[in-house]
């Protein structure tokens, strides 16, 4: 059995339909909303402020805090409030996306939070978020070397596929799985991975071709990402 | 003073020049010492040595209820546990983020393989299923507890046994001769790759972890005979480039047949 029309009916390599809104948290230095479709992030960035506890500190460059958590009314099925293993290891994955991208160096003893909240769930939470928390982190005004673009990929049945919907991520045939999800960020500018995890069952060369796949959507967000930066600051 | 600010010229001045400071190649693994059946109390367990880092892994079997989207199948829950006495750099308390992603590295490595028979961990007719526990807990680390305990954990399935049933209940302590139904020609392992400047390396020490830019950990398994990929996790604070991700991919399938032997 194959996969041969997306659930939604988009093509394989089509991104869902994107919103990116900067400065809609009034209180944080910097904010963004990012949208794929029905998966929507709100990150907020404070700092950088001082860190505590001090023994926390480091007296050559700064430090980066993120934590993702979800709604519990994102989901189908209520997900508790509170942090679950699954959202402290988006968290720590979502950092080291991220920090590639700042220089730390210039901003010593003092820590930079990203916060990220996921209103609404539909698969590629991470990638909503890390797309808004970039766009946060450069609202903010703290140094970065790039935007950081981050997207999901995966095979579907036998059919390598862009921006994966629930639907897909659950997809199985015969009863057994069949959906492997690839979530990956990039740095644009320098064509770099800063995220890249992988679960379910593909080959070298398929993933290969996929990680291309990705690529190439990861520029495509990052246009959207530029435009939505431009636009905040056309308004003032 | 960590000692990442007097090693990391060292380590990287010798990656530099193609040696490393343990005298290894780029994609040697340390020497590797497996033990089975290590603690008679578990259904299943293992002793893992990679070099000096050391791992034990136990597997707990017992009867449990099951996930509501799939009453008819088994479970799996890894844990891995940074104990204190293991490092000086783990503090003790509830498992925190290093030991969280571990956790979830492993247990995505096995469950995607497709090495556990979900389906065949429950009786027909039965309200409860088998619920399997993999835990895992550091007695050493000298770097690499990843591939370490995803070894570990493998072993201890492999050679797990059911508990006895009495009335409908599991009988603590009497173990039957009866393994779980695995596929064991898939035979998952993790591999993990870290880069120093432009240097990819397998296997970290602990004190090449701690300069390490970058890490990407691979999952790798058997489909009839040809390697797939499981799971994918990377680590670190720097980022990778397309080629450098195949470059690990390449080594992770090969060094992957050689390490496959402690699994038999």
């Amino acid at each position: 059995m194959a996969y041969t029309k997306r659930f939604d009916g988009r093509g394989f390599d089509e991104i869902r339909k994107m919103e990116a809104k900067v400065g809609v948290i009034e209180n944080a230095t910097g904010s963004a909303y990012f949208a794929f479709g029905d998966t929507k992030a709100i990150a907020a960035v404070y700092g950088p402020r001082t860190l505590y506890p001090q023994h926390r500190q480091d007296p050559t460059q700064g430090v980066l805090r993120c934590i993702y958590d979800m709604l519990s009314f994102s989901v189908a099925e209520r997900k508790r409030p509170g942090p679950s293993r699954r959202s402290v290891e988006i968290s720590m994955v979502t950092e080291k996306a991220l920090i590639p991208t700042l220089q730390l160096k210039k901003f010593p003893s003092s820590v930079v939070d990203v916060f990220i909240m996921i209103m609404e769930a539909n698969a590629g939470t991470r990638t909503a978020g890390i797309n808004a928390a970039s766009l946060a982190l450069a609202h903010s005004g703290v140094p970065m070397l790039d935007l950081v673009a981050s997207v999901s990929v995966g095979k579907i049945g036998n059919k390598l596929c862009v921006d994966l919907i629930k639907e897909e991520e659950d997809y199985s045939e015969n009863g057994e799985k069949s959906a492997t999800d690839i979530p990956v960020a990039m740095l644009p500018r320098f064509n770099k991975f800063s995220l890249l995890q992988l679960d379910g069952k593909i080959s070298k060369e398929e993933f290969n071709t996929a990680l291309k796949m990705s690529r190439d959507a990861c520029h495509k967000i990052y246009e959207v990402q530029k435009k939505a930066l431009l636009q905040t600051y056309k308004e003032k | 003073m960590k000692i990442e600010e007097l090693n990391r010229d060292k380590v990287f001045e010798y990656i530099e020049k193609g040696v490393r400071i343990d005298r290894r190649k780029s994609f040697e693994y340390r020497r590797i010492v497996v033990e089975e059946q290590v603690v008679k109390k578990a259904e299943g367990s293992a002793l893992v040595k990679i070099g000096s880092t050391e791992v034990i892994a136990g597997c707990k079997l017992d009867l449990v209820e099951p996930y509501p989207d799939s009453p008819e199948e088994g479970t799996l829950i890894v844990t891995v546990e940074l104990l204190p006495l293991s490092s000086p750099e783990f503090e003790p308390g509830p498992p925190d983020e290093q030991a969280i992603e571990l956790a979830r590295i492993v247990d995505r490595g096995i469950r995607e393989s497709g090495v556990i028979d979900f389906k065949n961990l429950w009786e027909k007719g039965a309200e409860k299923v088998w619920g399997i526990f993999l835990d895992i807990y550091s007695l050493n680390d000298d770097g690499n507890l990843i591939d370490a305990s995803a070894l570990a954990a493998v072993l201890a399935l492999k050679n797990a046994v059911f508990p006895k049933i009495v009335e409908g209940k599991v009988k603590f302590g009497e173990l039957t001769s009866r393994k779980l139904p695995l596929n064991l020609e898939v035979m998952p392992l993790t591999l993990t790759f870290t880069k120093i400047g432009n240097n990819i390396i397998a296997d970290p020490s602990l004190v090449e972890e701690e300069v390490a830019d970058a890490r990407l950990s691979v999952a790798v398994s058997l489909e009839k005979g040809k390697a797939v990929i499981n799971a994918l996790q990377k680590g670190g604070y720097e980022a990778f480039t397309l080629e450098e991700i195949n470059n690990i991919l390449e080594n992770a399938i090969k060094l992957s047949s050689s390490l496959r032997k402690f699994t038999s």
